[in-house]
């Protein structure tokens, strides 16, 4: 019996307006789900769209000029669009909860640890003080925290890199949200440092069961964490596989371009294949497929129109006109 | 001999041109500044107030010396828009006359303490040291008089006149300059393309001039407007206490001294130099607000 | 054939702050390094942050100062020079910097920035220097035709390349380079390192890379060092080093590195604790907090480095 489904997005369309005339599409119809316990990846390179994604989810563009004007998002059941502020407060916490990129400016630098991390599950919770302040000792523990008690009475600008994402990673699972979306949480971190880190989410997910967005530019990092895999670009997803098929068998000439040219440890090549050309403007992006002004099989029918993102077999998508082919060839 | 693949071969332009539309930083700058409507109406102002005093008495409609023993100390009438002073003579004429001159010394002022201020600051603030701890001493002992005080001591040591006038102005303008530049060459000084200069061995000279100095621009410009506001005020004040110009030449704020005279028979002597004043000094630090709003990169 | 640049017992301090009773605190950013580098190579440091790296980047390129041992480059003792005997050496020894938005001049235009070191050490005319400028830019992958535009007209990696121009333009024998491609995209990452690997044989360039990222060394390096806490802990050519690492912190660091392929088994070593802070050293060998092989001789002495034969140096009790 497949897991029960946690979060399904649809057809989620965010625009950010630029002055009073026009506004630019930073996530274009997207579409994924996630169920209890796993850990999804969004992959992309900057601009793609992935982070706005969250906080589109999360419903905190509201300091931003993005809105969101198209599709559902649609957490444990219930709309997450169509929830008053009132509500959201609540789900934000409780049900879903965000870990960001810079652990440093994402905690109150002037409050000490301990003070925030009792703030946040009174908040949420129907704790006393006492009964919260040990729950924050006992989150701390669980994030690898050591000596929680003198740990906690610091401020945040006293502790290192590491240890402020295990204290937001700690904050976060404070009141046991069934969804966790991590964004970028190991990029600002060293790699053995992120290593630490990736393994505590790794534990959080096992022992918690708690599923993850995970969302990263690191292939390696989505190797390693995920078992599926959405790959944006421009805004919109390109693919989506499951973690060993994307790797062993990438359908888009994005995902092939993205995979070729990262450096593989031990695998001893000289020089690397590259994608031409960089990522255009979103407000000057070209008609037809967004990658096409980059690709090395473009066609003219890919300049003409933007093809739709295809279901295949194996619980694969590709939003791309080969992959059509291949599915018409295999039909027959 | 390693293989080399295609595209380690010199691709043609494979990085292609800008991503980003062309737009001249002045056209970028423009558009942001007239979305700004107070700064655009005190720009305004001040750009009519610049051609009356350009064009100078040439277009008023009296004589601004010229008495008419006729008319002494008449209201706003037909004939005589802002009324008339003691001598009969027109008072929309001399306050036109007056602009030049006030801003004249205004504008001359802290273009000298701003000139003086700004070498100071920056060279205080790009090779520290010695230089730095007397220039800004220096400044916090200027600082720590009021500045009408310092204008009336400098004015009391040198004499009075137009000329004396816009040096003393002038110094109390120093400190606030050179403490602005000083910060804003720390600043600048700190960024990456300034290590990146010294790395390729340009001298002092060249980064000071091509690196770091256009990078505290901005400061001198924005502070620059909000000075000229003060300076004008400034000016007014030293005439007005009988420092400044001759109680005859059409000073706005000499006519405010003799217009003090009259205040219970003649207010609109007094009122009308007074709004200008206000006015004009207005107009002045809401385009400084505006200019500092536009050139940060960070305020849409 | 004599080295290129030879770094010999260099240490580095900084001043940490004041208390106001007690000793003035330093940072102890690099500590008694010594490597060296030979034409035509690319030699790589690598190592997290803090470890020391861009300190020593900049002391090779006399940006700053050592406290104490000695810088050699070309066969001159550069480390108690001035300015302006450091100068004339600038031409042959040119850097490139990790923030390609930071690194340009925002008010001038492309063209004259990638020019700039051709007016401070050639005579050649101004239209001159254009030229050249421009014929760079066409070298690197951009069109010449966008010469006249601004930085900020152009993305991260075109940035980076207008970088690696201005600093060829005066054809120096070393370019050092601070993590030039770690702020860039995966895939004009790529793009960057192609470039800059097809420069060094049209240009016969020495490179001194520094990086964070063991994969990207791991492609372009002919030889590596390892830093940590600012001592060198491991030196070898490449194959030796990610083949057959010696020293605890490299195969950490190693297994650490999360691969692209979801096959991978990892025999991984995962380090207990953060990174000591720089200003309190621990004592004995920096590494020991965090090493699973630590005794008792560890946390007394501090590790000499010693020679493993073909090039190998590792600084460790324990080999």
């Amino acid at each position: 019996m497949p897991e029960e489904l946690l979060l399904d997005v649809r057809h989620l369309r965010t625009e950010f307006s630029q002055g009073k005339k026009s506004s630019v599409v930073a996530v274009n119809d997207v579409t994924f789900q996630i169920r209890k316990g796993e850990i999804l990846g969004l992959v992309g390179e900057s601009g793609c769209g992935k982070s706005v994604t969250a906080l589109s989810i999360m419903q905190l563009l509201k300091d931003t000029p993005g809105k969101i004007t198209n599709g559902e998002v649609c957490l444990e059941g219930k709309n997450l669009l169509e929830c008053s502020k009132e509500e959201m407060r609540k789900i934000r916490g409780e049900n879903v909860a965000m870990i960001f990129q810079e652990p440093m400016s994402s905690l109150n630098p002037a409050m000490r640890i301990d003070a925030q991390l009792v703030e946040a599950i009174r908040l949420h919770t129907g704790k006393t003080r006492r009964e919260a302040e040990e729950h924050a000792l006992k989150m701390l523990g669980l994030v690898g925290i050591p000596d929680p008690a003198r740990v906690s009475r610091n401020y945040p600008h006293q502790l290192s890199g590491g240890m402020s994402q295990r204290v937001m990673i700690a904050m976060a699972m404070s009141c046991d949200p069934h969804l966790l979306i991590a964004d970028e949480p190991t990029t600002a971190l060293d790699v053995t440092i992120q290593a630490q880190i990736l393994d505590l989410m790794r534990k959080i997910q096992r022992e918690i069961h708690t599923g993850i967005l995970l969302i990263t530019h690191d292939l390696g990092v989505v190797a390693e964490m995920c078992s599926r895999v959405i790959v944006m670009y421009a805004g919109r997803i390109v693919e989506e596989a499951p973690v060993e098929l994307l790797f062993s068998s990438p359908m888009h000439p994005y995902t092939k371009g993205l995979i070729a040219s990262v450096p593989k440890l031990g695998s001893g090549v000289k020089s690397l294949p590259s994608i031409p050309g960089s990522v255009p403007d979103l407000s000057m992006m070209p008609p037809g497929c967004k990658f096409a002004p980059r690709c090395r099989y473009a066609q003219e029918r890919c300049r003409k129109e933007e093809p739709p993102l295809l279901e295949l077999a194996g619980g694969r998508k590709c939003r791309c006109v080969l992959a059509e082919d291949d599915k018409e060839a295999t039909a027959q | 001999m390693p293989e080399r693949n295609e595209t380690a071969r010199a691709p043609e332009h494979e990085a292609e041109g800008p991503v980003v539309q062309a737009q001249s930083k002045t056209k970028a700058f423009f558009k942001k500044f007239l979305q700004r409507k107070t700064a655009v109406a005190s720009a305004v102002f001040l750009l009519l107030l610049l051609i009356v005093a350009v064009v100078g008495p040439g277009m008023a409609p009296y004589d601004p010396a010229a008495p008419d023993y006729e008319n002494l100390l008449t209201g706003p009438s037909a004939a005589h828009l802002l009324g008339t002073d003691e001598y009969g003579r027109d008072v929309l004429s001399r306050l036109m006359a007056g602009t030049q001159l006030t801003l004249g010394v205004s504008l001359s002022s802290v273009i000298i303490g701003a000139a003086i201020g700004t070498v100071l600051g920056v060279l205080a603030g790009y090779y520290g040291g010695i230089l730095e701890t007397l220039v800004m001493r220096g400044s916090d002992v200027l600082f720590a008089f009021p500045d009408i005080l310092l204008a009336i001591a400098i004015v009391a040591m040198i004499g009075p006149g137009i000329i004396n006038v816009v040096i003393a102005v002038a110094v109390f303008t120093i400190p606030s300059f050179a403490r602005i530049m000083r910060s804003a060459t720390l600043s600048v000084k700190e960024s990456l393309y300034v290590e990146v200069a010294r790395s390729i061995g340009c001298k002092n000279g060249r980064i000071l001039s091509r690196y770091v100095f256009p990078g505290t621009v901005q400061s001198m410009i924005v502070n620059f407007t909000m000075r000229v506001g003060t300076a004008i005020l400034a000016a007014a004040s030293l005439s007005f206490l009988g420092f400044g110009a001759n109680v005859s030449e059409p000073d706005w704020g000499a006519m405010l001294t003799s217009g003090r005279n009259y205040i219970g028979v003649a207010s609109h002597l007094v009122y009308f130099p007074g709004l200008l004043i206000f006015l004009t000094v207005l107009a002045f630090n809401l385009l400084g607000d505006g200019l500092r709003d536009t050139l940060d990169p960070k305020i849409k | 054939m004599n080295p290129l640049v030879q770094v010999k017992n260099v240490s580095k301090t900084f001043p940490a702050g004041q208390k106001l009773f007690g000793e003035k605190s330093v940072v102890h950013a690099v500590n008694r390094i010594s490597f060296e580098i030979m034409p035509g190579e690319t030699f790589s440091i690598v190592g997290e942050s803090g470890c020391g790296k861009s300190t020593t980047a900049r002391l090779v390129n006399h940006l700053l100062t050592p406290d104490s041992g000695e810088i050699w480059f070309d066969g001159k003792e550069i480390s108690s020079m001035s300015e302006n005997e450091m100068r004339p050496l600038r031409k042959d020894m040119q850097m490139i910097f990790q923030d390609p938005n930071g690194s340009l001049n925002p008010r001038m235009r492309v063209e004259d920035s990638v020019a700039e070191p051709l007016l401070v050490h050639t005579n050649l005319s101004a239209g001159e220097r254009l030229k050249r400028a421009r014929e760079l830019l066409e070298i690197v992958g951009l069109s010449a035709k966008h010469a006249r535009r601004y930085p900020h007209e152009f993305s991260g990696g075109q940035r980076q390349r207008i970088g690696i121009a201005r600093a060829l333009t005066v054809r120096p024998k070393l370019i050092i380079a601070d993590e030039p491609v770690s702020s860039l995209d995966v895939s004009i990452q790529a793009q960057v390192l192609n470039l800059m690997q097809r420069l060094q044989d049209e240009f016969q360039l020495t490179y001194l890379f520094i990086s964070h990222d063991l994969s990207v060394v791991e492609m372009i390096s002919d030889r590596i060092a390892v830093m940590y806490l600012g001592c060198i802990v491991e030196t070898a050519p490449k194959a030796e080093l990610y083949g057959n690492p010696r020293h605890p912190y490299t195969k950490a660091l190693l297994s650490a590195v999360p691969v692209p392929d979801p096959k991978a088994k990892k025999e991984r070593v995962i380090l207990q604790g953060d990174i000591p802070s720089a200003i309190h050293l621990p004592e004995g060998c920096l590494f020991h907090t965090r090493c699973p092989l630590c005794t008792d001789v560890c946390r007394r002495q501090h590790p000499e480095p010693r020679d493993l034969g073909s090039g190998h140096i590792v600084a460790c009790h324990h080999i």
